[in-house]
């Protein structure tokens, strides 16, 4: 299966998450509570719009020579110490990764939570080869035990309340206390405990990045728990797999993006913990560093003039949480690994419109996404561009060409209005609720009102009559 | 073609001969002018994100590190010249088990940022290897008042990036349960900063 598109289309995933009550019970409280936690931490940052115009401003200077920086950033990987790794697709990002990891004869890796080992499947190809990759971010580790797919970019297990959570870690923890409560506290504990000696003794590390410094070779990973920290410093080799739009071309571009990104994401100040490092330290931290940078499709996007900014995205999650469609679908419906708003803008994008189709209509276009997303991608204007690329939906181009017909002569026109009238057999009390085929694909979701007794035109003839 | 060729041609060709590249506005705050206080906002941030914190004059450290570690078997760094009675030395480096044996580690910083409430460590002489401030259960901190900087662009200029850094803000934490915050999960589950202020430095824990 793809990552980043789903066996079913949308609206059919959508109408089965809607059935979930306590799926949209849970969604409900976790992104009102985040929702409140971000607004709180960001009306108090005074500059927070210059912040986000800057952003915005280094992430589409940074697109524009993204093949300068790269190679910047490889030389200065490289002159410190690491290898760096090019990969044109999944297929070859997971054979690089496997072979990097069979070289060091290692049968299990650690894991730091990354998007892009998600998009492309790592954990799934490391097992087709004997390779046992382990989660070690709460979240991940909750969807691996509960053989889950994750539904957000920055909470995957935001689908799971607590008592749900409990639940899989008696079922699949092995040597966990059978007397584990629901509290998020002792979770939290059982996760530690269970994961505690794999770190100091783990050979291998698999990261992701969240931001890649040119100038510097410095790559950034931005985390909360310390999974993060323990992964990136104690084993002997570790590799990081970075899309190729996570480089920024300074060291300073990040006293931009480490403002923007912890208020946006988890609506604290800072992050508890964010690590930077530089190829190989001697006597710190890993000895054998990887970069492997992947395209994957987004040299694709980044040939769309007006989708490309949505390879600005920092992965925040702040548009799912504030998304009216996000909230009551949650994000298995999307199908990707990247949902909500973004999703709906990245994956089309990543697979080609034919293979998500639906997805650019996951939306209301009510705009939210853009007023939070803190490098202001403008994402309804994107989903709009990408409709008009979308196959149409059959019933949509009857009604089109219908319109069309209608509207090309004033006889046609006034012939139109008289059926549209007669449409007012179809209502009751006001509303339109089924429509015949073709026309019943609109209905399906939505209701009409009835059309108006009488039309403009009838209206201004008798108006304008003298009395 | 090389993998690499062939991305690099893709981006040449996605972006055409001549883009234009935007100019980055950068109005935004840079020295956080707004912060009048900073040691008391970095305490107040701190102490906000769970952590304990102590404040004391530069005559009282020793005997405030003394006092907080009192009991404690400690593990400081190799080259540190600050140590607490009983301290154990990562010279030469104690393996993992060890480290994560000891009831805490004790260390300097590089830097602090008062508005976010965030250490940094970038493995100098007083903070030693990333793995000794990661493994301990508590991780004590001693902040001097002249490594206290008022905002994050201030913080991300004091800093080496070619040095391994860590940015500290508060103990290891998740929201991943109900997006609920939980503090203390893989990395220490105590972070206990001293800091050392010379002028106003009141007594005791605040």
């Amino acid at each position: 299966m793809n990552p980043l598109h789903g066996i079913e289309p949308f609206p059919v995933a959508a109408r089965k998450a809607l059935a979930d009550k306590q799926l949209r019970r849970n969604l409900g409280h976790a992104t009102a509570t985040i929702r409140d936690k971000r607004a709180r931490v960001v009306a108090e940052v005074p500059d927070w719009e210059e912040l986000r115009r800057a952003g915005e401003a280094i992430k589409a200077a940074t697109m524009a020579r993204l093949d300068e920086h790269l190679i910047e950033l490889e030389k200065q990987v490289t002159a410190r110490g690491g290898r760096v790794h090019w990969a044109r697709d999944a297929a070859e990002a997971n054979r690089i990764v496997t072979e990097l990891v069979q070289a060091t004869g290692a049968r299990e890796v650690v894991k730091v939570k990354s998007m892009a080992t998600q998009e492309i499947g790592l954990n799934e190809a490391l097992e087709a080869a004997g390779i046992a990759a382990v989660e070690t971010d709460l979240a991940e580790l909750i969807v691996q035990l509960g053989h889950d797919r994750p539904s957000h970019i920055l909470v995957p297990a935001i689908h799971r309340n607590r008592t749900e959570i409990r639940d899989i870690f008696l079922r699949e923890m092995s040597g966990v206390d059978p007397d584990l409560t629901d509290d998020p506290r002792q979770l939290a504990m059982a996760a530690r405990a269970h994961l505690r000696a794999k770190f100091l003794t783990a050979k291998v590390a698999v990261s992701g990045a969240n931001f890649a410094v040119a100038e510097t070779g410095t790559i950034a990973v931005v985390e909360s728990e310390g999974n993060g920290r323990m992964c990136l410093t104690l084993p002997e080799t570790l590799i990081t797999v970075m899309g190729i739009e996570k480089v920024v071309p300074q060291w300073t571009d990040l006293e931009v993006f480490l403002q923007l990104l912890p208020r946006s994401s988890t609506g604290e100040r800072m992050n508890p913990y964010t690590s930077t490092w530089t190829g190989v330290t001697p006597g710190d931290g890993p000895q054998e560093f990887h970069l492997v940078l992947l395209d994957n499709g987004r040299t694709s996007v980044l040939a769309d003039e007006v989708g490309r900014s949505a390879l600005h995205c920092i992965r925040c999650s702040a548009c799912l949480n504030v998304c009216p469609v996000y909230e009551r679908t949650g994000g298995h419906a999307y199908g990707s690994v990247y949902p909500g708003p973004i999703g709906a803008i990245l994956s089309p994008q990543l697979t080609g419109i034919k293979n998500n189709a639906s997805l650019p209509y996951a939306s209301t276009l009510c705009g939210a996404c853009y007023d939070v997303c803190p490098v202001r991608i403008d994402i309804p204007t994107i989903l709009v561009h990408l409709r008009a690329q979308a196959p149409a939906p059959a019933a949509e181009a009857v009604a089109m060409a219908g319109v069309a017909w209608a509207m090309a002569g004033p006889r046609r026109f006034r012939f139109a209005e008289f059926l549209l009238r007669l449409g007012r057999l179809l209502g009751r009390r006001g509303r339109i609720r089924r429509l015949p085929p073709p026309l019943s694909a609109w209905t399906a979701s939505r209701d009409l009102p009835v059309p108006a007794a009488q039309t403009f035109r009838q209206w201004w003839r008798s108006a304008r009559r003298p009395q | 073609m090389s993998a690499r060729d062939e991305i690099l041609g893709r981006i040449r060709g996605a972006v055409g001969p001549a883009p234009a590249v935007p100019p980055v506005p950068r109005d935004y705050d840079v020295s956080g002018g707004h912060i009048t206080e900073p040691m008391e906002l970095l305490a107040d941030r701190l102490r906000d994100y769970a952590a304990t914190v102590f404040t004391c004059a530069p005559a009282d450290l020793d005997e405030r590190l003394a006092d907080i570690t009192r009991g404690w078997r400690v593990a400081v760094p190799a080259q540190a010249r600050f140590a607490v009675p009983g301290a154990v030395r990562d010279d030469p480096p104690l393996p993992y088990s060890d480290l994560d044996a000891v009831d805490a580690v004790l260390t300097g910083c590089a830097a602090a940022c008062a508005d976010t409430g965030t250490i940094a460590l970038d493995a100098g002489p007083d903070q030693g290897r990333r793995a000794l401030t990661l493994i301990p259960d508590r991780h004590v901190c001693v902040v001097h008042a002249d490594q206290v900087v008022r905002s994050v662009p201030e913080l991300v200029r004091r800093l080496d990036p070619h040095r391994p850094l860590t940015f500290i803000s508060g103990p290891s934490a998740t929201s991943d349960i109900e997006l609920n915050r939980v503090e203390g999960v893989h990395g220490p589950r105590s972070l206990i900063v001293v800091l050392v202020d010379p002028v106003g430095s009141g007594s005791g824990r605040r």
